[in-house]
């Protein structure tokens, strides 16, 4: 049983925390069920089904806190588990940045779940990725893919009286299509809460239709211009600046550190347009409606109209700052204008269509510098319309300054990054001086 | 020993148990001493031929299945605190199968003869969901059973046994003297891992192995307010196939020189001192001006120059097609290799593969495929010359075996082909490093690995370093900053102009690689002297966010 309801879940929880002795003790239960399938060359190259389900327990007295886990559930096993915490806690060293545990709390209920994604089956994996290969096979295209559905849940309760559950899904999807010779390739990846949002086949297209478009790709020289940048692209490379934490802007070891000492919270860090925020209740990004700390989470800024609004304050950093503690993000969400992709395209004298950037890695974590790639569909624009495929470039850039340089954006969509498969809702960019240093023959 | 005493010994064990991102997220929190008790090998023999009976009458053609109890452990410190220690443990079953031409794979945490053969009747259903999308039926390479053999990491001191306070006491020692030499942040920690995995296939295997791994690490910032900048050095340790054993220091395992590098055993406390010494002077050091130059690289940052641009694109699986949706496919094809005249790099360039390196992180007996591994060479005398196999795709290059690359980071990952230890042999020819840098006219050493990049198919590459030295006229004569490398891979290797003899040979490695969906991490060992690469372009990082 791997999906526990809140009402078992809570029963479980409550049963645990009876044997408690300790000043204080924490219980949290965690499952999850789900599978994914993989291709290479139009087939089936792995397949998984996976089930997890475990309990832990932290003890604390004072100051000093010990844990233990089990993923056996009868009353024995459960006490056990409990003295065994007690007793690593009475044993362990003081941890001066330990908070009290939190009391009651009233948590929203999430919209994460979605009964028919945490209904999938293997013939559903299956039929879903047929359609896919369908696509390219009609097209004298290889395919390699992955799809992946994941029903999670987790339970929290203390002896302080809180008890908070939640029960999520998603199902994510990402192909890239090559011919056999290995000289073109389109991508395209979808994420959703609700699998019956999922068209394999229609994501497959456009990754197809990327492909077909990118033969015979030409070389320029490598420089700065203006590029737009689709929701994928643009995910993949925000992701490296959404870490709003206020300990280290304030201990100087980040791009929200002001020079002389302090943060930059307060201050303009971007362009006007750029507005950055969370919201669990956002019907196309659900997130998580209380964190691990047993803290609600709610709607919050975290970048509007370019100006730093807010930082994520841990609780034990927010006393020692003396400010309210503000629970970090469990979604993002950014802001975009209502210009569709092609009306960019338009607009742009001479720039580059990035389809997909690859292989970022951080270079500077004082100037958020980025180094990547593009991939899987690169075009020249000019004159408004896009002239021919280009051959992938390397950039050296920071989001920051990116972010700094937008001309335009678009509407937001949901969009997985490449690396982390984490969703984000992003809208297309158009950024101007976007920096490429280097050539790359990789296609 | 009673238990109590154990944990009163061990100090901190398990005190807290927060998840560390990309390391403990598998596992669960279990107390030291539970590390130290082992399943029976009986027991597990019973529930793979349970697994194994199920799968064959549910329709299955071939089967393996591993029970894994995979531990880690993290003890984590930031200046003079412990951030956290955590002891996780994952314990579970993988079960693979081939039914009607297709493979099949499931995996969940019931270790019981029920639970496993629920596994298994789960992982022959999903190859039967699969085989309907049609493809060509799976065809192995023959493997004979091995019978019931055991294999474990030759190591002298399990790092499970050590208390936990001994670990605590070193590093906060070691961030004590980064704090005396005015350090503004450090954070240290050790990382150990411990695999004890049984592996049973239809094949009429039995493989038991324990496999350890450990790795000490820590960065030091140096803080300059009013400018607002800041510059970070991390430690010269590699991670290895070893025990605790390695954190004691031996003076002949030392490399002497810029800076002080370590072979089989490390120095944490010398080496925080000259980080924080080093931190220090990159606030202080020259900004590089971009251009052509002469690198020197040592082992501590060739590691992953070799790890990226060669080791990555010789995995067949990888050439084929099948990592394409994620990191991509090879600038090398199987044509390329069955040519026999691929010059991937200069004559210098002498790659091999091995399972069997002491101290290396890619050491087992038997890979997650029940394959003895096999050494090989990848390229020769700078040609191509063999990829990295495994059963089912051996048969591609004319191979009758598999050369044992088959690896799963947990049992409830399915195994698929995983890169052994990948290293550029030493020069034949006698070569100190000071010898090498007398002959380079301008050009830049540079010293661990920073920042790291490659395209989709392994052509272009960036590389940053921890340390960067500048050469002038067969001289070191002060520090640069701001430097990464940019160049095409075959045109870097075939600048390899030499390589230092087996007197300098040392190994780096990733403790956490990346590759598959979804993704899993393995772990590596890179060798390598230091190398020369003549007029390699260099870049300027330096950028300002206002």
């Amino acid at each position: 049983m791997p999906i526990y309801s809140r009402e078992e879940a809570q029963a479980l929880l409550k049963k645990v925390l009876s044997y408690s002795k300790a000043d204080e003790c924490e219980v949290s239960l965690r499952g999850n069920d789900g599978g994914n399938i993989r291709t290479a060359l139009n087939a089936v190259s792995t397949a998984g089904d996976i089930s997890t389900v475990g309990l832990a327990v932290s003890s604390v007295y004072g100051k000093k806190a010990g844990s233990a886990t089990i993923n056996e559930f009868d009353d024995a096993s459960l006490e056990k588990v409990v003295r065994r915490s007690e007793e690593l806690a009475q044993l362990a060293p003081e941890n001066p940045e330990r908070m009290p545990m939190l009391g009651p709390s009233t948590f929203k209920d999430s919209i994460e779940y979605n009964p028919k994604t945490a209904a999938i089956t293997p013939d559903q994996r299956a039929d879903l990725t047929a359609k896919c290969l369908d696509v390219t096979k009609a097209a004298g295209l290889q395919a390699a893919g992955f799809l992946e559905n994941t029903t999670r849940f987790e339970a929290v309760a203390n002896s302080k009286g809180l008890f908070a559950y939640d029960k999520s899904t998603d199902v994510i999807f990402s192909v890239t299509t090559r011919d056999a010779a290995g000289t073109i390739s389109g991508y395209a990846a979808r994420g959703f809460t609700d699998v019956s949002k999922l068209d394999t086949a229609s994501a497959t297209r456009i990754a197809t239709q990327k492909a077909l478009s990118s033969k015979n790709a030409r070389a320029i020289e490598p420089g700065k211009y203006t590029v737009i940048l689709e929701p994928v692209a643009g995910t993949y490379m925000l992701e490296n600046m959404f870490r709003f934490d206020a300990r280290s802007a304030d201990e100087g070891r980040s791009f929200l550190s002001k020079k002389g000492g302090g943060t930059r919270l307060g201050e303009k860090l971007v362009d006007d347009k750029v507005s950055i925020y969370s919201d669990p209740f956002n019907t196309e990004l659900p997130g998580s409606t209380w964190n691990g700390e047993g803290q609600p989470l709610e709607k919050i800024d975290w970048i509007r109209n370019g100006v730093v609004k807010n930082l994520s304050y841990s609780r034990y950093w927010a006393q020692k700052k003396n400010v309210a503690p503000v629970p970090g993000p469990s979604n993002i969400i950014m802001e975009g204008g209502d210009m569709s992709l092609e009306d960019m395209i338009k607009s742009t004298e001479r720039g580059i269509l990035v389809s997909r950037l690859w292989y970022i890695r951080m270079v500077d974590p004082q100037s958020l510098l980025l180094t990547g790639l593009t991939r899987d569909g690169t075009f020249y624009i000019e004159n408004g319309q896009i002239k021919f495929p280009i051959k992938n470039m390397r950039f050296n850039e920071s989001p920051v300054i990116m972010l700094n340089n937008v001309e335009a954006l678009g509407k937001p969509e949901r969009s997985i990054s490449v690396e982390s498969y984490r969703s984000y809702l992003i809208p297309p960019m158009k950024i101007r001086d976007f920096t490429f240093t280097s050539l790359s023959d990789a296609v | 020993m009673k238990r109590r005493d154990f944990i009163y010994l061990s100090g901190a064990a398990g005190a807290g148990a927060m998840v560390l991102p990309g390391f403990m997220a598998m596992g669960k929190p279990i107390e030291q001493e539970e590390a130290l008790n082992y399943v029976d090998v009986r027991i597990k023999k019973e529930l793979a031929d349970v697994a194994l009976n199920t799968a064959k009458s549910k329709g299955a053609t071939y089967a393996d299945m591993r029970i894994g109890r995979y531990l880690s452990q993290a003890v984590i410190t930031r200046e003079n605190r412990v951030q956290n220690v955590g002891n996780s443990e994952s314990y579970g079953v993988g079960i693979r199968v081939i039914a009607n031409g297709c493979w099949g794979f499931a995996a969940g945490n019931a270790v019981t003869k029920d639970g496993v053969a629920k596994i298994a009747e789960r992982a022959v259903a999903v190859a039967k969901a699969n085989a309907k999308i049609g493809g060509k039926p799976v065809q192995l390479a023959p493997q004979k059973g091995y019978g019931e053999v055991s294999w474990k990491t030759p190591i002298e001191k399990n790092a499970f046994e050590v208390p936990i306070k001994e670990k605590i006491d070193l590093l906060l020692t070691a961030n004590g003297e980064a704090m005396k030499g005015g350090a503004s942040f450090v954070n240290s920690m050790i990382f150990a891992i411990n695999e004890q995995k049984y592996f049973a296939s239809t094949d009429g295997s039995y493989i038991d192995q324990d496999i350890h791994r450990i790795y000490p690490n820590f960065s030091v910032t140096k803080r300059d307010v009013e400018i607002g900048g800041f510059e970070s050095r991390a430690a010269l340790s590699m991670p290895c196939g070893m025990g605790y054993e390695y954190l004691t220091p031996v003076e002949s395992e030392k490399v002497h020189g810029v800076v002080t590098r370590y072979k089989k055993r490390y120095d944490i406390i010398e080496d925080i001192k000259n980080a924080t010494k080093n931190a220090g002077e990159k606030l202080m050091s020259k900004s590089v001006e971009p251009g052509k130059y002469d690198l020197v690289l040592d082992p501590s940052h060739l590691w992953l120059t070799i790890h990226e641009s060669v080791a990555h694109p010789t995995e067949l699986d990888r050439v084929l097609g099948y990592e394409a949706n994620y990191a991509g496919t090879s600038f090398l094809s199987v044509d390329k290799l069955k040519s026999g005249n691929f010059h991937f790099g200069s004559k210098n360039m002498n790659i091999v593969a091995d399972r069997d390196q002491a101290g290396s992180l890619g050491a087992v007996g038997y890979d997650d495929e029940g394959v003895k591994p096999t050494n090989f060479q990848i390229v020769k005398d700078g040609v191509l010359s063999n990829f990295q196999t495994i059963r089912d795709q051996a048969h591609i290059i004319g191979l009758d075996h598999s050369q044992g690359c088959c690896y799963a980071q947990s049992w409830d990952d399915v195994q698929f082909q995983r890169m052994p230890n990948v290293s550029l042999a030493p020069g034949k020819t006698p070569l100190s490093v000071d010898d090498m840098i007398k002959g380079v006219e301008k050009g830049i050493y540079i010293v661990g690995n920073g920042s790291f990049s490659i395209d989709q198919q392994r052509y272009n590459f960036q590389f940053g370093g921890q340390l960067f030295y500048e050469i002038k006229n067969g001289k070191i004569v002060g520090m640069l900053n701001d430097v990464a490398y940019q160049a095409t891979n075959q045109e870097f290797w075939n600048s390899l102009v030499a390589v230092c003899d087996e007197r300098d040979y040392r190994l780096g490695g990733a403790f956490n690689d990346g590759k598959g969906q979804p993704s899993q991490s393995n772990a590596v060992s890179h060798g390598s002297s230091t190398a020369r690469f003549n007029g390699v372009n260099v870049i300027n990082t330096k950028r300002k966010i206002g």
